[in-house]
């Protein structure tokens, strides 16, 4: 579904990735790990395609096609989708009348039926379910004024309706207590099936208990520094990540995934 | 009759156009009074210049040197033209104004039961009513410091006079439709409104100024509004005229003693548009909230002067205007407050945000706050912007195609003042026109 290869991307002419290379493929869930500016979030936004981040090397390939010539929208009404660390606040604009838009969007793409008001407020009504949002939540303006949890579990609510191929979850996370971790990541594994695949990038192991990986791909210095499978989370939580060595400087210094 | 269209017809007619009206439309001598001292004013004020300070960002050269000739008659619009304007839910209670003629048989007023609604002009003729008009007309839109007010009060001649009265509950809101006939060139209308709500009554009103065609015509309107202890006032003003058109318009109130008054100013049209807003706080307890968003685009111009005056203890004033602006346009926003000495525990809080379209898209802004009391609780704050890129970059990675982000950030910007106004029509309509690139609906 996804290949990355050999990427590196720089921001502000500043290299973050130097070399990345992933495959994931459908129905996988793969964890991206990594201590602060190791480059976990700039490779999330570079799969959405954020404009302040350039790519000067490699290649992306999403269901064979080069994800990296497509745009942002393009990429989302493809099936890829972000959840976002900080999800931004819209004002003015209604959590549903977002949701609808962006949902007509994508099947319009799709040629599939759009869905008038009514029509929408029952589908969302039914994948709200998935994150248990309040319907309150629906006529309030897009994250404002959400707590983080809230816009933790907004994010989520997007994906259940947005229904994503390949969805990427940034530090989804981070300002999350454990009641609301269990919602969101139980919202998660609602949503995975053999026919999509999920990128959770974090920091902490903690999330990785609720949404269990295939595969962990620890970063370094914008490489991946070490591979496993999910007992690579729990060895991190507990000797941390001084205990990873910097990779080789070729860059593909990382061990085989332990399957 | 024939001669004097021909007279009215003559270059720099506004003199010749006067003489016209006294000799067409003559009334009781206080007015006549009131209308040649205007006219006398006008003659030694002229158009105010960009020498003025208050002036100096909106040129009204053009306008001065352009011949417009004074409507002096009522008789070209059909009913036809004006339905269109109606909002549903004024549909019993709608008057309607052809270049500043009231036109009762195109109004509509089974709806207003308890409320005087009718021409201001032969109402001063009116024993029931001398009285009350003769207090408050001309009183708050002075005509000796402004040529624009000068003239519109010397060229009354019709006009509407709203008197609401005491304990009334007006349920229908009243909507005062102005239409420009948009086909006759270059005439100058001068509608004029005087609204008296009394004690403990409630209503609301809908200034409406629109045209039925696109031609080059010159608006000069007033609205002069009192509200006696506790009435409460709803005021909506919506200027979509012709954007070949002028608009200048002088709104201004008067607040007793625990009255409140909420007004919301939209400005989409006019290739030229001037307003004057002042609310006065003259007795204690007074509330307002003054609010506006003009959304102007190509080569239109928008300029709104507003002064807050609080001159009593214990009022409130809350002020949140918005500006749209594409293209060359470019818009003033000028807000004054003052606080007189006594008018302690005043609460005024301004705020003006402006966005910006494009490059070539200027506005001018100016919160002004002057406090002579030391007690209060005052804020103020501007601001301009473009449309923020990483709201923008949200809305892609949902699917949401750049041009249809950019739609709905701007509908987003504009919905703080839009969502407040309580007629759903209205607001439908002015979503549309934020929208107007948007070709699905956002209703939710």
């Amino acid at each position: 579904m996804l290949e990355i290869r050999n990427l590196h991307a720089a921001i502000d002419g500043k290299e973050i990735l130097k070399g990345i290379n992933l495959t994931v493929n459908k129905g996988e869930i793969h964890a991206i790990m990594g201590p602060n500016g190791s480059g976990k979030s700039t490779l999330a936004k570079v799969l959405a395609g954020h404009p302040q981040y350039e790519v000067t090397e490699g290649e992306v390939f999403y269901e064979g096609r080069n994800l990296l010539e497509m745009t942002p929208d393009a990429r989302a009404r493809e099936g890829v989708f972000m959840a976002f660390q900080y999800p931004i606040e819209i004002p003015g604009v209604s959590n549903a009348q977002f949701l609808r838009l962006a949902y007509n969007e994508k099947q319009k793409h799709i040629g599939e039926e759009e869905l008038d008001p009514l029509e929408f407020k029952d589908l969302l009504k039914e994948r709200a379910k998935v994150v248990e949002m309040d319907a309150s939540f629906m006529t309030r303006s897009v994250n404002e004024g959400f707590s983080g949890g809230e816009k933790k579990r907004n994010e989520i609510l997007q994906m259940a309706v947005l229904q994503p191929k390949l969805a990427v979850l940034d530090e989804t996370d981070s300002g999350l207590d454990i009641d609301a971790l269990r919602v969101v990541a139980g919202g998660v594994n609602q949503l995975l099936t053999p026919d999509n695949a999920i990128i959770v990038v974090t920091h902490y192991q903690r999330l990785l208990n609720y949404i269990v990986p295939d595969f962990v791909h620890v970063l370094a210095d914008g490489r991946i520094a070490r591979e496993g499978g999910k007992e690579l989370a729990l060895e991190l939580e507990s000797k941390g990540y001084d205990w990873i060595k910097m990779p080789e400087q070729n860059g593909k210094g990382a061990v085989a995934p332990a399957k | 009759m024939r001669m004097v269209t021909e007279l009215v017809k003559s270059e720099n007619s506004y003199q010749a156009a006067f003489n016209a009206v006294r000799e067409l439309s003559p009334t009781v001598a206080w007015l006549e009074l009131v209308r040649g001292s205007a006219m006398d004013r006008f003659e030694q004020l002229g158009f105010p210049s960009v020498r003025d300070e208050e002036w100096k960002y909106t040129n009204l050269a053009s306008l001065a040197k352009e011949s417009f000739q004074p409507a002096i008659s009522r008789e070209e619009i059909v009913h036809g033209d004006v339905t269109q304007f109606a909002y549903p839910e004024t549909a019993n209670a709608h008057l309607v104004l052809v270049n500043g003629f009231l036109r009762e048989d195109l109004s509509v007023k089974s709806g207003l039961e308890g409320v005087v609604a009718i021409d201001l002009f032969s109402a001063v003729a009116d024993a029931r009513y001398n009285k009350v008009i003769r207090m408050y007309l001309a009183r708050y839109a002075g005509y000796h410091n402004s040529g624009l007010t000068a003239l519109n009060t010397a060229f009354l001649q019709s006009g509407v006079f709203i008197w609401i009265s005491k304990n009334v509950k007006l349920e229908t809101p009243l909507q005062i439709t102005f239409a420009a006939d948009g086909i006759g060139q270059n005439s100058a209308n001068f509608p004029r409104v005087l609204i008296v709500a009394e004690e403990n009554s409630s209503a609301t009103v809908i200034e409406n100024f629109v045209s039925t065609g696109e031609s080059r015509y010159f608006t000069n309107a007033i609205a002069e509004i009192v509200l006696k202890e506790g009435a409460r006032l709803e005021h909506y003003r919506l200027q979509r005229e012709s954007n070949n058109a002028f608009h200048v318009c002088t709104t201004s109130t008067e607040l007793g003693r625990s009255s409140r008054y909420d007004t919301t100013s939209i400005n989409l049209g006019a290739q030229l548009s001037r307003h004057d807003i002042s609310v006065v706080l003259d007795h204690e307890g007074a509330e307002t909230s003054v609010d506006g968003l003009y959304m102007v685009g190509s080569d239109q111009h928008t300029d709104t002067h507003s002064v807050i005056d609080h001159k009593q203890p214990h009022c409130n004033s809350h002020q949140l205007y918005k500006g749209i602006l594409d293209g060359n346009a470019r818009a003033v926003f000028n807000g004054k407050i003052f606080v007189r000495e006594g008018a302690q525990k005043t609460d005024a809080m301004q705020t003006n945000k402006n966005l910006l379209l494009s490059d070539k898209a200027r506005v001018d802004t100016k919160p002004q706050l002057e406090i002579y009391a030391d007690d209060v609780k005052c804020a103020h704050g501007a601001a301009v912007g473009q449309l923020d890129p990483e709201e923008l970059f949200y809305l892609e990675t949902r699917g949401i195609t750049p041009e249809l982000g950019r739609s709905l950030l701007t509908y987003g910007f504009a919905e703080e003042v839009i969502g407040k106004i309580k007629i759903q029509s209205i607001r439908s309509q002015l979503d549309e026109a934020v929208l107007r690139q948007l070709d699905t609906s956002l209703e939710a």
